[in-house]
């Protein structure tokens, strides 16, 4: 398969003696628009944890772009071109938004060579705008509403300049004019040439979203195909309707 | 030969005896610390705070400095809660409980110091009891009361304090407050008012432990300090908050110290329980019995 | 203002300073006044990590001890060192040993590296209680030389000045780090690690290098110490109340600041040296304890908070 972007290679992680995630193989392309779901429980996080850097795998090979990611440090990941939304947002309290995003663009756009020769403060300003936040830049983020807080974390994992994107439950609790919203705003991203996985609950905008879904059940991958398809796959529907 | 076994035999012995009350030393923090998740490093102060009421009951009153500070209990318990109660206006409900909670608990410490200084002077301070001085004897082995009664009753303390953990209501919402606050809601039980309890009784538990502490020796303010390393390093190498694993650590300790000091004299052992906390620390930060 | 001009400036206020002193004529001047800036290095100092990245040291003691008593062996063995190679000794012997304690408990949750920081000080003065060569117990003696080297006048001139141009060495570093890219990536780290990793920010290689910052210039402060003293012990060097000042100066000053440690270390420090005249010293140093716990719990963001809405 060429122009991966990131393999996943027989993934595994225990907890104890909890397997939370068992041999998982995945793949995605450069530009992807991937959604990945699965009942509470089934290893998402622990996927994202593994794939970020924040957890260690016990078993399995991750490679993104070209590079090995075993025993790489989280922010090592985020330098190479990974960026992550977190599913409770979790903004820098004492920072203004400006600053929020400005520390990734100053640790992660920066270090990579090559990139984006950017002047950090115009680079803060079009990625305000772009979440539409760019008149409360100065501001705190406990000022923000459930939707603006997500916006600025992904504004804040876009600032990384990644070319991969995971958005770990950013329209959790939102209206369904808000996950209209967001799901605009990560189209435009998308636009821009970043593969996105998409982790969601909420399966119209995971519909909507995906070229293709990937299901986890109890730390298994149990389909990888057409979204319309893998919907209609007899064990899925028993996953999510009970068997 | 018989006199390096009889060295041996008695720095081991001693060792342990010197451990049980390194338990009920650190009993306390194994509860605000290790169960509630409060750092207080204060607790030390509050011990030598608890040697000093059982020195004015025995040297003003005549009374056994231990069965006093059983009696005391309550007022250490109220202390407690009073301090508590402060903590958790002031740090804990404005989520704010990390730099400036250790500052409080810092400043407490430094307050109580200096206050005892101002009070009493920095003279050391003895108790006077029956059990001061005669020893049993087993062999070779020395088995002085002076240290003898101290672990037993610290041992009933800790033995006290597991029974009321494990087999009450409150007990069992204390093992589960740090866990989990909102599933204590759900029982009908506040956090705030479990956490105000158990903090209370680890300060009620400084009470005992000031007063065997001084019955072991003799006692002047600056002492809480060198208390605190050993207290944390039982704590966390106990796998914090597991009250046997808090006897079996403070056990170890206090047999190592007890070889130090035999065999490197005294003033090396204040450095052992630094090692042992920064190789706890850098090796099995969950303790000896804690899971990873 | 760049950093630069922020210097000069600071260069500018402490030639004023020095020169307001000797204006006064009184040696006591001195005395107090290079007590007052050695806490303004070592608040700021604190600061750095405490403050900025939200690590909390209760060692202060060890590390400004370990900066005294580098001096006390320097003394014995190349007494010919000027005491600024001296300060540059104890500041790295300090820095070193952050590096290190930082090495060994930077990676667990910011409690246990505080735990530890206490622990270290306990264990350092075991150290240096049972090291015959600079003193042990007993302590040892260091004869203050009667003249400074540099200009005419009393040593303690000399030490007043050292000292005053370590404080504006701390504090314009302190004042770069937090406009700088070194300064976003602490404050990421106090208020959200895992965040601050996501964010492409190496977390454990800025709190060391924060740590051997922090220790250094607190070594730094200390090394002049033995020529101060002239009789340094244990007890002394590691009192408490320095580390409880240097958490009390920049909490009840302002953490968030460069500006918080100056101020509460200049306030903290001159009512200290007034009460100890005054009244006593031990009544002076509860002052400094009421204080830190009053702040702690009803102003959260210290002086300098008063003054931001």
């Amino acid at each position: 398969m060429t122009g991966a972007l990131l393999t996943v290679a027989g993934l595994g992680k225990r907890f104890g003696g909890f397997i939370a995630l068992s041999d998982v193989d995945l793949t995605v392309g450069a530009g992807e628009r991937l959604g990945l779901i699965g009942p509470n429980g089934s290893g998402k996080s622990t996927m994202v944890n593994c794939l970020c850097g924040t957890l260690r795998n016990d078993t399995g090979n991750v490679t993104f772009g070209g590079h090995a990611l075993d025993g790489l440090a989280a922010h090592r990941r985020t330098r190479l071109g990974i960026a992550r939304s977190f599913q409770l947002p979790r903004p820098f309290p004492t920072l203004t938004l400006a600053d929020n995003v400005r520390v990734p663009i100053l640790y992660a756009a920066d270090v990579k060579a090559g990139r984006v020769a950017v002047d950090p403060r115009r680079r803060c300003e079009e990625l305000l705008n772009m979440v539409g936040l760019l008149d409360k830049a100065d501001r705190k983020p406990a000022d923000l509403t459930q939707i603006e807080m997500r916006k600025l974390e992904l504004a804040r994992a876009m600032a990384s300049e990644p070319r991969l994107l995971i958005a770990d439950e950013v329209m959790a609790g939102l209206s369904h004019r808000e996950v209209d919203d967001i799901l605009a705003l990560l189209m435009t991203l998308n636009g821009q040439g970043i593969a996105i996985v998409m982790i969601e609950h909420i399966m119209r905008a995971v519909l909507a979203f995906s070229q293709r879904l990937v299901v986890l059940v109890a730390g298994r991958k149990i389909a990888d195909g057409d979204p319309q398809e893998v919907v209609r796959q007899p064990d899925v529907v028993a996953a999510y309707l009970g068997s | 030969m018989d006199l390096s076994f009889d060295l041996w035999g008695n720095a081991l012995v001693s060792g342990l005896l010197l451990g049980g009350f390194y338990a009920a030393v650190t009993i306390g923090v194994s509860i605000s610390f290790g169960m509630l998740d409060i750092v207080n490093i204060a607790h030390p102060a509050f011990i030598v705070l608890g040697s000093y009421t059982a020195y004015i009951a025995n040297s003003v009153f005549g009374f056994d400095p231990i069965l006093s500070s059983i009696v005391l209990m309550p007022a250490f318990y109220l202390l407690g809660v009073a301090i508590y109660s402060v903590y958790d206006v002031s740090f804990e409900r404005r989520g704010d409980a990390s730099i400036r909670g250790l500052a409080f608990f810092f400043g407490l410490l430094f307050i109580a110091e200096v206050t005892l200084v101002l009070v009493f002077g920095v003279d050391y301070r003895l108790v006077e009891a029956p059990y001061i001085g005669p020893s049993l004897h087993a062999g070779a082995i020395d088995l002085p009361l002076r240290l003898l009664v101290p672990f037993a009753v610290s041992l009933a303390l800790v033995l006290c304090l597991h029974v009321f953990m494990s087999h009450t209501f409150i007990g069992r919402a204390v093992q589960g407050v740090a866990q989990d606050p909102s599933a204590l809601r759900l029982v009908g039980a506040d956090p705030s008012r479990i956490k105000r309890i158990a903090f209370g009784l680890s300060i009620a538990s400084a009470s005992v432990a000031g007063a065997i502490l001084i019955v072991i020796q003799p006692v002047e303010p600056s002492i809480a300090r060198d208390y605190i390393g050993r207290i944390f390093a039982i704590c966390v190498m106990g796998g914090l908050g597991s009250f046997g694993g808090t006897v079996v650590a403070a056990m170890i300790l206090g047999v190592m110290e007890s070889f130090t000091s035999t065999f490197y004299g005294p003033s090396w052992s204040p450095a052992v329980a630094f090692g042992f906390l920064l190789i706890t620390l850098a090796v099995r930060p969950a303790g000896l019995f804690g899971r990873i | 203002m760049g950093n630069i001009r922020f210097g000069l400036l600071a260069l500018v206020a402490a030639a004023v300073t020095f020169a307001a002193a000797r204006a006064i004529g009184n040696p006591y001047v001195f005395f107090a006044g290079y007590v007052v800036l050695q806490y303004v290095v070592l608040a700021t100092a604190w600061n750095i990590l405490g403050g900025y990245t939200g690590y909390v040291n209760f060692g202060t003691a060890a590390f400004f001890a370990m900066g005294a008593y580098t001096t006390v062996v320097l003394h014995k063995t190349v007494p010919v060192l000027p005491l600024p190679a001296m300060m540059l000794a104890g500041g790295a012997i300090s820095a070193l040993i952050g590096l290190g304690m930082g090495y060994l408990t930077l990676r667990l949750r910011g409690t246990f590296f505080s735990i530890a920081t206490l622990a270290m000080a306990v264990v350092a003065q075991t150290l240096i209680t049972n090291w015959n060569f600079v003193g042990g117990s007993r302590g040892a003696y260091i004869v203050r030389p009667r003249l400074s080297p540099i200009f005419p006048g009393d040593y303690i001139q000399y030490l007043f000045v050292i000292m005053l141009l370590l404080s504006v060495l701390a504090v314009v570093v302190a004042r770069a780090i937090q406009h700088s890219r070194l300064g976003y990536g602490f404050a990421a780290i106090r208020d959200d690690e895992p965040a601050a990793e996501a964010s492409g920010v190496p977390t454990l290689r800025l709190k060391l290098i924060a740590t051997a910052l922090s220790g250094g210039l607190m070594g730094m402060a200390g090394a002049p110490l033995p020529y101060y003293v002239t009789y340094l012990d244990p007890a002394s060097g590691f009192s408490l109340s320095y580390a409880v000042n240097t958490i009390a100066m920049p909490l009840i000053g302002g953490t968030a600041t460069w500006l918080g440690p100056l101020i509460g270390a200049v306030l903290l420090g001159t009512l200290q040296q007034v009460a100890t005249v005054t009244i006593s010293s031990a009544l002076s140093l509860l002052l400094v304890g009421l204080l830190l716990v009053g702040f702690v719990i009803a102003a959260p963001k210290g002086i300098v908070g008063w003054f931001q809405r």
